[in-house]
């Protein structure tokens, strides 16, 4: 199997994957849902670091291979701002969703301590 | 170890953080595990990231912290201190970043390899070109709908003449330029390529309304996803195969959701234009009359009412009334009435925006209730109060097939005892459609500001 077909296969699964996990996700986190997915869209922070990271084995070539970091590095950025970005609006809305007030709420803590 | 062992226990550890990425997405399917759901997410893309510092093609790091750490500085305050009702803008902003930096990989891709001078395959440039080109899309077309969502841009709908022949064109320029790089393995073209797929983008964006926005948001929210998993075609890396794959359905169900929640079909969204048609409404001669309530007869029928449902759009939460609307649930809550929320899938300007805003002023997740769920027991309720909703209560949805709603599904709040809808003038909502609801005997409408109605409602209520 070419690695091409091997992506494909992976690729069709992870789609199925995704349909199915996705649908159980409630409409109440919509939006959460929206930017959890910015988040982790941003992996490709994996492709970005492999190019900042690169480094010529030929030295005449010094040049060209700071334009691929100048590249790489542009690509950490942006994915690393959605990253942390991403991940701490996500906590941010989460941690608003709260159940209806317990009665009484001080008992209850205690009684779970 | 051998760089072949080396390899294996990266992709172990890869699998590992994508599998982390699916539970992180099944805690999204109730509030109480979301927020566990999240640090899986959080740790998958920590594994991935620590791993990938290790990985053999990665020989300086210096441009990777500066980077990571330069993201972080500037991503850290921005989701802290944005308002909620600016998320779809942020939103809109992030996927542009995700469409620019899988540039930047794809670009950086093809020049690392022609320096090495080693010979790259033509499935390779291909992949090369693919993710250039949907990444370029994701991030100009995000561009146009974060200045539309922000109001830089005007949000009505551009459209011009022969713009589908324009787009389709452009596309099969930009499809050209990608065959001619992948033969050629000429930058240039590769370049030529991008300029092409930013101008796609822009006009792919600029013909949608302002009504559409949250389709588009899910839409562009599916493409970064694509985008993603482009890029994992270049590198060979399922990481990012399986990851743009979740994110892209994820995207496309959210869009179909939308669609579905409008009556509109994804072609006519895409193809754009929606709000143009001057919706030509008319008038049957018989005069239709209007009946209005000052604040203190709603606050009296609230009041003796046994069950309430609130139907909150988009408009209260430009008003600001989110606060005072809590304070009202909070009154009639002590006085024995039961109180629900009534949402409907776009109400908010993307999706579960509403929710979340409900959620930020402190009003419980358990009390709001989707469509599907409420919409059974308003022929129960004594009082529907609606609160900057218009369309989405439409009754004309159901009954009239002239009208451009026909067909989409609305929350029945015509069905309750009485219903109040708070309102600022009689202007038409934002599909430019009157309401037939407002003519219902059973309806009455409470002009003011929401917010000062709210707050109106609750001095009436504790006063008596």
């Amino acid at each position: 199997m070419s690695t091409t077909m091997f992506g494909i296969t992976v690729f069709v699964l992870a789609c199925f994957v995704g349909y199915h996990v996705i649908w159980g996700v409630t409409p109440a986190l919509h939006t959460p849902l929206m930017a959890v997915t910015n988040a982790i869209s941003a992996i490709v922070i994996v492709g970005a670091m492999i190019v900042a990271g690169y480094k010529t084995t030929s030295i005449d070539n010094d040049l060209a291979s700071h334009l691929v970091n100048l590249l790489g590095f542009s690509a950490v950025f942006l994915a690393s701002v959605n990253i942390f970005g991403g991940f701490v609006v996500t906590n941010r809305i989460l941690a608003m969703f709260k159940p209806k007030e317990k009665t009484q709420p001080t008992t209850d803590q205690e009684g779970s301590a | 170890m051998s760089t072949e062992a080396k390899l294996e226990i990266f992709a172990a550890l890869y699998l590992v953080a994508s599998i982390l990425f699916v539970f992180g997405l099944k805690g999204l399917s109730s509030p109480k595990t979301a927020i566990r759901g999240n640090q899986f997410s959080m740790a998958g893309m920590a594994l991935a990231i620590v791993t990938t510092f290790f990985h053999p093609d990665v020989k300086t790091s210096a441009w990777i912290w500066a980077g990571l750490l330069g993201g972080a500085a500037v991503g850290v305050p921005l989701a802290q201190r944005i308002q909620m009702t600016a998320m779809p803008q942020l939103v809109a902003a992030l996927h542009s970043f995700v469409g620019l930096a899988a540039v930047c990989i794809a670009a950086g891709t093809f020049y690392g390899y022609i320096g090495e001078g080693d010979g790259i395959s033509r499935g390779m440039l291909v992949e090369i070109g693919i993710g250039g080109f949907i990444g370029a899309i994701t991030y100009s077309g995000s561009l146009i709908a974060f200045g539309k969502l922000q109001e830089i841009l005007g949000s009505s709908p551009l459209v011009f003449r022969f713009q589908h022949w324009v787009n389709l064109t452009l596309a099969v320029v930009m499809l050209g330029l990608c065959a001619w790089f992948t033969v050629a393995v000429d930058p240039m073209a590769f370049w030529l390529m991008i300029v092409v797929a930013l101008f796609l983008g822009v006009l792919l964006v600029l013909p949608i309304g302002g009504a559409d926005m949250p389709v588009v948001v899910s839409m562009l929210n599916s493409y970064s996803g694509w985008a993603a998993a482009a890029t994992g075609f270049t590198l060979n890396n399922p990481l990012l195969i399986t990851t743009g794959a979740l994110v892209g359905s994820s995207g496309a169900i959210l869009s179909y959701i939308m669609c579905k929640a409008m009556n509109r079909s994804i072609v006519s969204v895409i193809l754009g234009g929606f709000g143009t048609e001057v919706s030509a409404k008319v008038t049957d001669g018989t005069q239709k009359t209007i009946r209005s309530s000052p604040i203190e007869d709603a606050a009296f029928m609230l009041e003796n009412a046994s069950k309430v449902i609130i139907v909150p759009g988009y408009g209260m939460a430009v008003a600001q009334a989110q606060h005072s609307m809590k304070e009202l649930v909070h009154t009639l809550t002590q006085k024995g009435i039961e109180v629900k929320f009534a949402i409907h899938p776009v109400a908010g300007r993307m999706p579960g925006h509403m929710n979340v805003l409900l959620a930020e002023s402190d009003i419980p997740y358990d009390i709001v209730h989707e469509m599907e769920d409420i919409n059974s027991e308003f022929s129960g309720a004594d009082v529907a109060l609606v609160v900057g909703a218009n369309d989405v209560i439409n009754p004309a949805a159901k009954t009239d097939k002239s009208s451009p709603l026909y067909g989409m599904p609305i929350l029945d709040a015509y069905k309750a005892k009485q219903v109040f809808v708070i309102k600022r003038s009689m202007k038409a909502g934002y599909a430019g459609v009157d309401n037939d609801l407002f003519y219902y005997e059973n309806c009455s409408l409470v002009f003011g500001d929401a917010k000062a109605v709210c707050d109106g409602l609750v001095k009436s209520v504790s006063v008596q």
